[in-house]
């Protein structure tokens, strides 16, 4: 027997093992995203067969058909996606300003500023949620009445109460510090011959350099934006500025038709999934290393 | 670490570092300060009563705990009374109108001593509840989940043809939400005709088996603790993974050299290399299932007969659903507290086990 073919030999029970837990991680799934093509009848006729997992020969769209008609499905995601990209935008922005000068200025009580952030990191979004609900009901929001400009009091119901509270995120900071301090500062060198202040040394020279890691802090805030569901019930109560996350627990609990909860499952799954394909690299590469360093 | 910019930045570093540092303090910093305020206040979500200082009645309405002792039932002739159960004990309705001090507390827990009946009362029986709750849950799914990852980590791993499509398919779940993988695990835990139980009826062979996985107070917690470490172990592989990258190759030669087998390198090199990175997925797993909410919300509501009912569940229907700041905040505090706590003992255990 030669080498390869004894280590292809040796190998196979652990790829077995490999195929039946990876049937074990993805039938939930392969079963949402099949049984959303088909009617409520043949999602319980199959259930004993493999049938259950793939999409059936009479498969058609009318689960699709139905929900975007039954319920507010379009308004819940435009609500969705506006949100996670308003976290995404402005939590990059400000959470990788914030490690920049960590890392790269100095000033009195950073290094006391740096351990609180890593210490925020373990407080759980659960033990702020109830004081921080009374908190956003009396904070002011500024709007228009009668063409003068009036403060009107309580976040209630709207997006922004959905975004702002969850822009200043610790993990990241401490993403973006991490990787700002392997960053060699003969690039900074360079950069301050040429006469430049640290607004244009960040956005110029730092940023451009660190695509990777604002790859990975813009998949963790939008994966947790996406995904909200505890604050969402709290703070919005009518379907104006519902996200997707509450909306679909609705549904499932108002709706009987199998196949439509199904796919609307799948409706509300699909971006998170596209996002982290295609950014699945840089994703891979740096929730490694912060297990490390952590 | 070299530094860039001196001192005479200062604008420019209120520039850089203001932003962020004004979001904490708004949202992280000031909500905890106010929770700690609050719960000496009985202040309501919305109420036309002003707030008022109730000094620390939230946290004797929380913890208040309290031995009973239950005299049976006697009659004119002062025998004790009995039924087909037994001795006839009073209700506890009856007892709480006989001992006024009692008014407010309710039965937790009881035993029957003989002639007497022991009760553990207590003024918030379902905030022990659902402690016991919180932490049965962290000790079921602590060794399933980083178990699981570990073990998936330790396959994709190995030199095997596509170990990286199988490690985008154990990490699928993580990216489903909480809500979604809830539901769709409601109805495979269906009693009657959901793929688990088939499944188990044909391993087994028992056409008859099937529990009520969520129907049942013995089997739902640990339901939701299987769905959960199904969803949340693909991340805890990657950090395991990339631990197992970083041991050097020379030591696992090394070992192979003094005869060592699979089983001694994993003991003797795998595992010490993988310290750091062992406590941190414990440390996150833990702070995840102390946060149990989502799963308890949508597939159980904290049933049957508050089976399920966590910490989080028990805090959010309080200041929430019931617009209790006051009281809900003093729950949220005490859990931080624990959580707090129960993190130290992790890392303090963590570094004992390496000066060895």
């Amino acid at each position: 027997m030669n080498v390869s073919l004894r280590k292809a030999v040796s190998g196979a029970p652990l790829f077995v093992i490999m195929c039946l837990l990876g049937l074990v991680f993805a039938a939930p799934l392969l079963f949402m995203f099949a049984s959303s093509f088909k009617h409520d009848d043949a999602i319980f006729s199959d259930l004993n067969s493999w049938g259950a997992y793939i999409p059936d020969a009479g498969w058609s769209l009318t689960n699709y058909a139905a929900i975007f008609e039954r319920s507010n499905l379009p308004l819940f995601l435009f609500n969705s996606t506006l949100i996670a990209l308003a976290v995404v935008v402005g939590g990059v922005l400000v959470n990788s300003m914030l490690a920049f000068s960590l890392s790269r200025m100095r000033w009195r009580g950073r290094s006391a500023v740096l351990s609180v952030v890593v210490a925020m990191m373990v407080v759980p979004f659960e033990v702020v949620a109830i004081p921080l609900l009374s908190l956003v009901a009396r904070l002011p929001w500024p709007g228009i009445e009668q063409g003068a400009l009036a403060w009107h009091i309580g976040w209630f119901n709207s997006l922004h109460v959905q975004i702002i509270p969850f822009l200043a995120n610790a993990f990241c900071v401490f993403l973006f510090y991490q990787f700002f301090r392997d960053i060699p500062p003969e690039l900074d060198e360079a950069a301050k011959m040429d006469g430049a202040g640290p607004w244009a040394l960040f956005f110029r020279i730092i940023l451009p350099n660190s695509r990777p890691v604002i790859a990975t802090a813009a998949i963790v805030l939008f994966i947790s934006a996406w995904n909200q569901y505890l604050w969402p019930i709290m703070v919005v109560q009518g379907e104006a500025a519902r996200p997707v996350q509450p909306g679909i627990q609705q549904f499932f609990g108002r709706s009987n038709s199998w196949g439509q909860i199904m796919a609307y499952a799948t409706v509300v799954t699909l971006p998170v999934l596209a996002v982290f394909l295609a950014f699945q690299r840089q994703f891979v590469a740096s929730v490694a290393g912060a297990g490390i360093k952590g | 670490m070299k530094t860039v910019f001196g001192r005479d930045h200062s604008l420019s570093v209120a520039g850089f570092a203001g932003p962020a540092l004004l979001l904490f303090a708004t949202f992280i910093v000031l909500p905890l300060l106010l929770a700690v305020a609050a719960t000496l206040t009985n202040h309501r979500l919305v109420s036309p009563e002003p707030t008022q200082y109730v000094g620390l009645d939230n946290y004797r309405r929380l913890l208040s705990l309290k031995f009973v002792t239950v005299e049976p039932v006697r009659d004119a002739a002062n025998a004790v009374l009995r039924d087909e159960d037994g001795v006839r004990f009073p209700t506890w309705r009856q007892t709480r109108i006989a001992r006024p001090e009692l008014a407010r507390y309710r039965p937790a827990w009881q035993f029957n001593a003989g002639a007497r009946r022991v009760v553990l009362a207590a003024t918030d029986p379902l905030f022990y509840r659902s402690l016991i709750n919180t932490f049965l849950f962290a000790l079921l799914v602590l060794p399933l989940q980083c178990g699981l990852a570990l073990g998936l980590a330790l396959l994709v791993n190995q030199p095997i043809a596509g170990r990286i499509f199988f490690r985008t398919v154990y990490f699928g779940p993580v990216v489903t939400s909480m809500v979604v993988a809830s539901i769709v695990w409601s109805f495979l835990l269906n009693t009657d005709r959901g793929m688990v139980n088939e499944l188990l009826r044909a391993v087994t062979g028992d056409a008859s088996l099937g529990p009520d996985w969520l129907g049942e107070t013995s089997h739902a917690l640990p339901a939701i603790a299987i769905m959960s470490a199904w969803q949340g172990a693909g991340f805890q592989m990657l950090v395991f993974l990339a631990g197992l990258q970083s041991i050097s190759s020379e030591l696992y030669e090394a070992a192979t050299l003094m005869g060592a087998n699979a089983w001694q390198r994993f003991v003797h090199v795998t595992l010490p290399g993988l310290r750091n990175t062992i406590v941190f997925v414990m440390v996150s797993t833990m702070l995840m299932a102390f946060g149990l909410f989502t799963q308890v919300d949508v597939m159980t509501a904290g049933g049957p007969l508050d089976s399920t009912t966590t910490v989080v569940y028990h805090a959010v229907r309080s200041g929430f659903k019931q617009q209790d700041i006051g009281y809900g905040s003093t729950i949220t505090l005490v859990f931080f507290g624990i959580v707090l706590l129960a993190s130290a003992l992790q890392r303090f255990l963590a570094s004992k086990g390496a000066a060895k």
